[in-house]
């Protein structure tokens, strides 16, 4: 594979690595905040990226269609707290599975009903059209560094929100030390309320920034909703820090390998079969990185709970 | 003399920039209850919980009966002989009483790779396991919950669970807490009969227990042990009264 | 003695059910697929149930299963002596290489993990070009027993799935019961103290993983056989969440009650895509409602009370 080929991976990687960290900020924060497991978190990105299509052919503005989806993700978000979720909190991991597991059967197959099993698409906004040469005779999509840097600042802002606010500050003691925050009187289902949905917003903003280079279709969260669960388990869970790193280690290594594994193994092996190969050891490879990060820190890389 | 059951050699342990046990070096006979007495918070539970293999020390060594224990797991360590009870009751609250203690006996009787047969219909680990029950006082609630029993009853369990792994020696933390005076009596007399097969390492806040069965003394402040010796060069050592007795008889 | 009736009367009403009107063919086979998933079930629910150990992973060792006899039909072998060995040996060996790590962290990173495992199965399955990749595998003939087609009566398959449910259900139930058994539910309770008579429940989970996944594998290729397509959606994650929805519409506290979710899980799922083709819509919601509303399970509610 040649440099640029590798260099244009690499981006792939980070932008995808990105995203998945605005899906797994929300599922870990829910993690380390509220000991819950919400598998949900995954539908969230899919209303995101349709309300995002929908939203934009319906006002014919990318960028309205963008900045309306925020808020009815947030909505969803509510509304799914509300209706189901605020009855788990009490309850064991198992029960959160299994709802949150009906959740997701419903939604996807709501989606299917509402908008058709077909795929919708999103145009890419006229300003991020185009490419931008990396280098000589090397062509990268806008759209695609936009993703990056929007996914990067809003990395950013979410790291100021948590360390440097009063909220964040709540929210990570509640991560670290659940008991004593409610001990000392915070309004923990407030919290908790306020922690989800921020969570969904993320994930919907995540959805809605993806759609124009993804096909909108039902079930489109239940990739993600996996791959975040395994930056989490690698980052730690309730680290936004963890998630990060996590996130673009994942994204760099899962596109990475898709693209140079099955080169790789023509060194070795015939193209059919290194073709085949390397296809199977690439979809293997991040979750070898999870098994292997876990065989020497079971707690992840970066663990926020303490003892 | 024989070498001693339990040799506790420079045991460190710190807890963020809290040094809770702090060089402490120990030593238990067989035959002997070695009694660890301090304030709260001195770190007898943390000192327990090294000597069980709960807790990793920062430094030290820990000998059972000549052999270098400080790295073996819990379940070895009590494989070894050395069981432990807990301050904090910790028992199987839905299995029955007899069951919670057949478990321990269960644990020294051969593989628990075993698949087929009931293990309820055990005899031989259920006859051990109210052996056990027996010896605590507790064998007329076999067939309860556990989850059921009374607090002090289940400090009883705890104890016959631990006697059922046949240990040979018993680090017992403040077996006594939350008993009733009528159960406090029994368990005293218990305790001076276990004298005779085991050794134990009592760590127990009821100084009359204490003065009434230890052949020997330690006393913990802030992690280290300030004095050793018998009951009667323990209630004169000044430095006792000072830090510790003193306390309690003003 | 309703701990025994209820299950005889489950296998009595399975033996008899060909001779009281679901002879038909599709009857037959709607009864044979909950039987093979209530297979599964019986050893999730060991897993679940018993060890409490909660595995979003499972559909990943019936796939296992699955690929081994397609691996096999491929390379012409069908013979019922060398497959059952070969299927089951894969599926318990990939549960002993993803519980090794899977157990060295516990309750929520637990599921996270196995869900994770049961995604990276099913990758690996997709990208398997030889076998059909993403859109299966249509096997040449069922599993031969002794070189005859004896699988291929509709009736023998019946009782064959029959026999072999019977055969796993009484083996969990006897090893629950048996020392194995008592330390995997002391170690539920409370590994603690269970370390602290002197047992490391660790090898003693490990195995339960194991067990519960050979005993998938079995279901694998049973399941194989009365489809005679295998494809990656063997293993998907919804698979495994909808075991995992089985064991516990049947209710935790016993291993019969696995078989009846399986079976009221097949025949509401029957029922209601008859309805609708929206059924999901339906389904997701009466998930969340049972797990809600609905804690002892079905065999919670033919059992006496108690406790
Ligand atoms: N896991 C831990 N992390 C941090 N500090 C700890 C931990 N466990 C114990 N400590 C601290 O170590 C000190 C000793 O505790 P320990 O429980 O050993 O005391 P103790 O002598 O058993 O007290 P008591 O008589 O109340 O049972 C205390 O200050 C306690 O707060
Ligand atoms: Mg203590």
């Amino acid at each position: 594979m040649s440099a640029e080929l590798l260099l244009v991976q690499a981006l792939n990687g980070l932008q995808f690595g990105v995203l998945l960290f605005l899906v797994a900020a929300g599922l870990t924060l829910v993690f380390g905040v509220m000991d819950f497991i919400n598998l949900a978190h995954g539908v969230q990105y899919m209303l995101g990226a349709y309300f995002g299509a929908t939203l934009a052919a319906a006002t014919g503005s990318f960028w309205l269609g963008l900045l309306l989806a925020l808020p009815a993700a947030l909505a969803a978000g509510l509304a799914l707290e509300l209706l189901v979720f605020r009855h788990l909190y009490g309850r064991d991991h198992l029960a959160q599975v299994l709802a949150t597991f009906g959740v997701i059967l419903f939604l996807n197959e709501g989606v299917k009903l509402a908008w058709g099993a077909a795929p919708l698409q999103m145009p890419v906004p006229p300003l991020l059209e185009g490419g931008v040469a990396l280098m000589p005779g090397l062509q990268y999509p806008v759209y695609r560094l936009a993703i990056l840097a929007a996914g990067l600042a809003t990395a950013l802002l979410l790291w100021v929100l948590v360390d440097r606010t009063r909220a964040g500050m709540l929210v990570r003691a509640g991560a670290t030390h659940p008991d004593i925050v409610a001990a000392l009187g915070v309004d923990i289902r407030r919290l908790f309320l306020l922690v989800f949905a921020f969570g969904a917003m993320l994930a919907g903003f995540a959805g809605a920034m993806a759609a124009p280079v993804l096909s909108v279709e039902p079930g489109m969260g239940d990739a993600p909703l996996i791959l975040a669960f395994v930056v989490i388990v690698i980052g730690g869970i309730g680290s936004i820090r963890g998630a990060f790193v996590a996130s673009l280690l994942v994204g760099l290594m899962d596109t990475l390998g898709r693209a140079a594994l099955p080169d790789l193994l023509r060194l070795f092996l015939a193209p059919s079969p290194a073709r085949q190969a390397g296809a199977a050891i690439a979809s293997m490879l991040v979750y070898i990185l999870m098994a292997a990060v876990l065989a020497v820190r079971p707690a992840g890389l970066f663990p926020a709970r303490a003892g | 003399m024989t070498a001693p059951l339990l040799r506790i050699e420079g045991l460190s342990k710190r807890f963020g920039g809290l040094a809770v046990t702090d060089a402490v070096s120990l030593e238990v006979r067989a035959g002997e209850i070695h009694a660890l007495i301090g304030p709260n918070g001195a770190g007898k539970t943390t000192l327990i919980n090294q000597v069980s293999g709960a807790l990793a020390p920062d430094a030290g060594r820990i000998l059972f009966a000549g052999r270098d224990i400080t790295r073996l797991s819990m379940p070895r360590r009590v494989r070894a002989g050395l069981a432990r009870t807990f301050q904090v009751t910790c028992i199987l609250p839905g299995f029955s009483v007899l069951e919670n203690v057949a478990l321990a006996a269960q644990a020294r009787d051969g593989s628990s790779f075993r698949f087929l047969r009931p293990s309820a219909g055990e005899d031989r680990l259920n006859r051990a396991a109210l052996e056990a029950l027996a010896a605590v006082g507790l064998a007329h609630r076999a067939a309860a919950p556990a989850g059921a029993l009374a607090h002090g009853e289940k400090r009883q369990l705890e104890l016959a669970i631990a006697l059922a792994t046949r240990p040979r020696l018993l680090l017992l933390d403040e077996p006594l807490a939350g008993a009733g005076p009528e159960e406090t009596e029994r368990l005293i007399a218990l305790l001076g009969r276990l004298r005779a097969d085991y050794g134990v390492l009592l760590v127990e806040h009821d100084m009359r227990a204490v003065f009434a069965l230890a052949d020997r003394i330690s006393v913990l402040v802030y992690g280290r042990v300030i004095a050793t010796g018998a009951p009667p060069e323990i209630r004169a050592n000044p430095e006792v009264r000072a830090a510790y007795l003193g306390e309690d008889e003003a | 003695m309703r701990e025994r009736a209820v299950p005889l009367l489950l296998f009595a009403a399975l033996a008899a059910a060909p001779f009281l009107g679901f002879g038909e063919g599709y009857a037959l086979t709607l009864l044979a697929r909950a039987m093979i998933l209530g297979m599964a079930a019986v050893g999730l629910a060991l897993l679940v149930g018993g060890a409490g150990l909660v595995s979003l992973g499972h559909a990943a060792t019936l796939g296992v299963g699955a690929y081994a006899v397609v691996a096999l039909d491929a390379n012409g072998i069908v013979e019922g002596a060398l497959v059952l060995p070969v299927a089951i040996g894969a599926a318990a060996l990939f549960a002993l290489a993803t519980g090794a790590v899977s157990l060295r962290t516990s309750g929520v990173h637990f599921i996270m993990i196995t869900l994770a495992f049961g995604q990276m199965a099913f990758f690996t399955a997709s990208s398997l070009a030889a076998y059909g990749g993403d859109d299966g595998y249509t096997l040449y003939a069922r599993t031969e027993l002794g070189g005859t087609r004896l699988l291929e009566d509709r009736l023998v398959f019946h009782y064959a799935c029959l026999g072999l449910l019977a055969l796993v259900f009484l083996f969990c139930r006897a090893a629950l019961a048996a020392r194995f058994g008592r330390v995997l539910r002391a170690a539920r309770e409370n590994p603690l103290r269970v370390r602290a008579v002197g047992f490391d429940p660790y090898p003693y989970r490990l195995l339960a993983c194991v067990i519960a996944g050979a005993i998938g594998g079995l279901s694998g290729v049973l399941l194989a056989n009365a489809t005679e397509f295998v494809a990656p959606s063997y293993l998907s994650w919804q698979r495994s969440g909808e075991l995992l929805f089985m064991v516990i519409l049947g209710g935790l506290g016993s291993l019969h009650g696995a078989i009846l979710g399986a079976l009221a899980y097949v025949l509401l799922e029957e029922w209601l895509s008859h309805l609708t083709e929206h059924w999901r819509m339906v389904f997701g919601p009466l998930l969340v409602l049972s797990v809600l509303f609905f804690r002892g399970g079905l065999a919670g509610l033919l059992a006496p009370r108690r406790r």
